[in-house]
């Protein structure tokens, strides 16, 4: 019995230096040339097509062969990471507060929407809705969201930033039905809120509660997700409906000083960002159903795009700034709809 | 049929359907989802660079965090069994801890200490030490979260067999080593073994602790529970089963040898405290 004992421990040892040995072939991963992307939960598709252009683009440009490492999450739970230590050298997330805290934590410098075009946002979209076919709860507008008989599916506005566009353009709707009048408007959030039947973290987990999981009659998120969404799982089973009146949603980035920096990786940073606003970097970005800012490509993809009346955070809540000490502090608005609901 | 066997068959008849129900089903459902989209999308998942990195990283991690705790149990077992002091119960309670308390928190209590912000990080981060989001940390908080195992099956048996062939190997003049080699763990090997194969399955399959501080990049920091959530998110679900069938694979190996600890030993662990 010793003798199986010693065997045991042999085999052990061996399967543990086995697999030490194959070490070495993953390890070359962490070489200088290598980027880390933090982004939102949805832009896993998008930033894995943009990656592999990227290389392509910038082997072209310097000759240097680089991979870019990606990441999703919700959008503030990224944020958080970031400011916890994650070594990321760029932000490509999908609200501008998030890009500000990470300016409060001292790791992106101020001033970063004036460093690229278009707010240094790339991209854009708007909360739309995903309804099973047919669309059975003839669901069309916000107000449709408020019924006794619907169910909706949304990520937690509490750390993913796709939610709290979805939220803003549900007040941003109310404002203007009810002459901007701030009482009926939170009531009317509190009314959305209180039908969501599953609020997952990120908003990717939001689509599989709704879409493999079937929960809810509604799931709320980005036109550029309900789309794919609709690709992903065929015609028949979904439709995408886009209310009348949305809320333009910015996708900003930013380069991440601190860590780029330290790692001297900020030429490929800023390489890998304006990268997004080429021809190419833009059609990725149609082809992932985002709305993009080059006009050639726009009137490209023009077909995908429903017409929209789109407001906006600056015209609506009077900036993010003002958004985030109205709304989304602690005991904010959002506090008192979402948590009271 | 009496009373007494109709009780038995519904008894028997109950677990055998919960068995299928809870455990059967579900392990047949993992392996034909895994081949829903044809054996070729089977094995090109499990070809997919980031995918063999997942198995990989998951291996390397409980390969270092399994031995750390083999020696950790049999030195905390040794201490609490073959002496007293003060503060033994307390010990023992605190062994036990990360039983009680969720990975999750395990995960947020690593950050809080280590992250950027943590209460430590700032100074390591000063002497160029990044711990948080790096597989270092994924290791450490395996290390917490299976801590208790091998202790855990270690300290009743050697209670059990308390002190006396331990006192009489030193009378006759054995060095505490040759105590522990000749006579302590020949009598715990296979418990010792058992405990090592329970580490080995919650280090392997841990998920809430490790997604918490391992910043979860393909091809970097993701260990195959995280990549099969990521798959899984990903649309690619019939990628994410095909993964959760290593996993699967990985898990039931530990079975089988966890068995045939079991069946090479019959009643090993009893007969072992009967000493």
């Amino acid at each position: 019995m010793n003798n199986l004992f010693t065997k045991t421990l042999v085999v052990a040892a061996l399967a543990a230096a086995t697999t030490f040995a194959a070490a070495p072939a993953f390890a070359q991963a962490k070489s200088p040339s290598e980027l880390t992307n933090v982004s939102y939960d949805i832009a896993r598709e998008l930033y894995s097509g943009i990656n592999k252009a990227f290389v392509g683009y910038w082997k072209d440009k310097t000759g240097q062969t680089v991979t870019v490492a990606q990441s999703h999450a919700g959008s503030s739970a990224q944020a958080r990471k970031v400011l916890e230590g994650f070594q990321a050298d760029t932000a490509t997330l999908n609200q501008v507060t998030d890009i500000e805290m990470l300016v409060k934590g001292g790791l992106v410098q101020a001033g970063w929407q004036s460093k690229y075009p278009n707010n240094a946002s790339p991209f854009y979209s708007l909360p739309a809705f995903l309804v099973r076919a047919g669309n059975p709860k003839n669901i069309k507008d916000w107000d449709d969201l408020i019924r006794a008989d619907v169910k909706t599916v949304l990520p937690n506005p509490k750390t993913a930033g796709n939610a709290r566009y979805t939220y803003l353009a549900a007040y941003a709707y109310a404002l203007s039905k009810n002459n901007n009048d701030q009482a009926k408007a939170q009531d009317f959030a509190r009314k959305f809120f209180a039908n969501v039947a599953v609020f997952d973290t990120g908003a990717r987990g939001s689509t599989t509660s709704f879409a493999e999981r079937d929960i809810g009659d509604v799931l709320l998120t980005f036109e550029a997700e309900v789309f794919s969404v609709r690709r992903e799982y065929g015609d028949t089973k979904f439709q995408v409906v886009i209310p009348p009146q949305s809320l333009l949603a910015e996708f900003p980035v930013a380069i991440i000083d601190k860590v780029a920096d330290a790692k001297g990786s900020r030429e490929l940073a800023d390489g890998y960002l304006k990268f997004l606003w080429t021809p190419q970097g833009q059609e990725i970005g149609a082809q992932n159903f985002h709305r993009v800012r080059d006009p050639q490509v726009a009137e490209k993809y023009k077909a995908q795009y429903p017409a929209v009346k789109l407001v906006t955070v600056e015209d609506v809540f009077g900036g993010w700034d003002r958004v985030a000490k109205e709304h989304f502090a602690d005991g904010g608005i959002l506090d008192q709809v979402f948590v009271k609901r | 049929m009496n009373k007494k066997s109709t009780g038995r068959c519904l008894l028997i008849g109950l677990s055998v359907v919960m068995t299928l129900v809870f455990l059967v089903v579900p392990l047949a459902v993992i392996f034909t989802s895994a081949f829903g989209k044809g054996v070729g999308h089977y094995i090109a998942t499990l070809q997919e660079p980031d995918t063999q990195h997942a198995i990989w990283l998951t291996m390397l991690t409980a390969v270092i965090v399994v031995p750390i705790n083999l020696l950790f149990g049999i030195a905390a077992a040794w201490a609490i069994t073959k002496f007293s002091f003060p503060g033994k119960r307390l010990l023992i309670a605190l062994i036990e801890v990360p039983f009680s308390v969720s990975p999750i928190i395990a995960g947020v209590v690593y950050i809080m200490l280590y992250g950027a912000r943590g209460l430590l990080g700032p100074a390591l981060a000063s002497v160029g030490i990044q711990l948080m989001f790096t597989v270092t940390a994924i290791v450490l908080v395996m290390l917490f979260v299976t801590s208790p195992f091998v202790a855990r099956e270690l300290i009743p048996l050697m209670q059990a067999q308390g002190t006396d062939e331990e006192e009489t190997a030193v009378s006759l003049g054995a060095s505490g080593w040759q105590t522990f080699r000749r006579v302590t763990l020949p009598n715990i090997k296979w418990a010792l073994l058992y405990g090592v194969l329970l580490c080995n399955a919650r280090a392997m399959g841990e998920f809430g602790a490790v997604s918490v501080v391992s910043g979860a990049v393909r091809g970097q920091t993701n260990t195959l529970p995280l990549h099969i959530d990521l798959l899984y998110h990903d649309y690619n679900t019939a990628g994410a089963f095909a993964a959760a069938t290593i996993l699967t694979l990985l898990a039931l190996i530990t079975l089988v040898a966890k068995a045939f600890v079991e069946w090479r030993f019959p009643g090993g662990r009893k007969a072992q405290s009967a000493h």
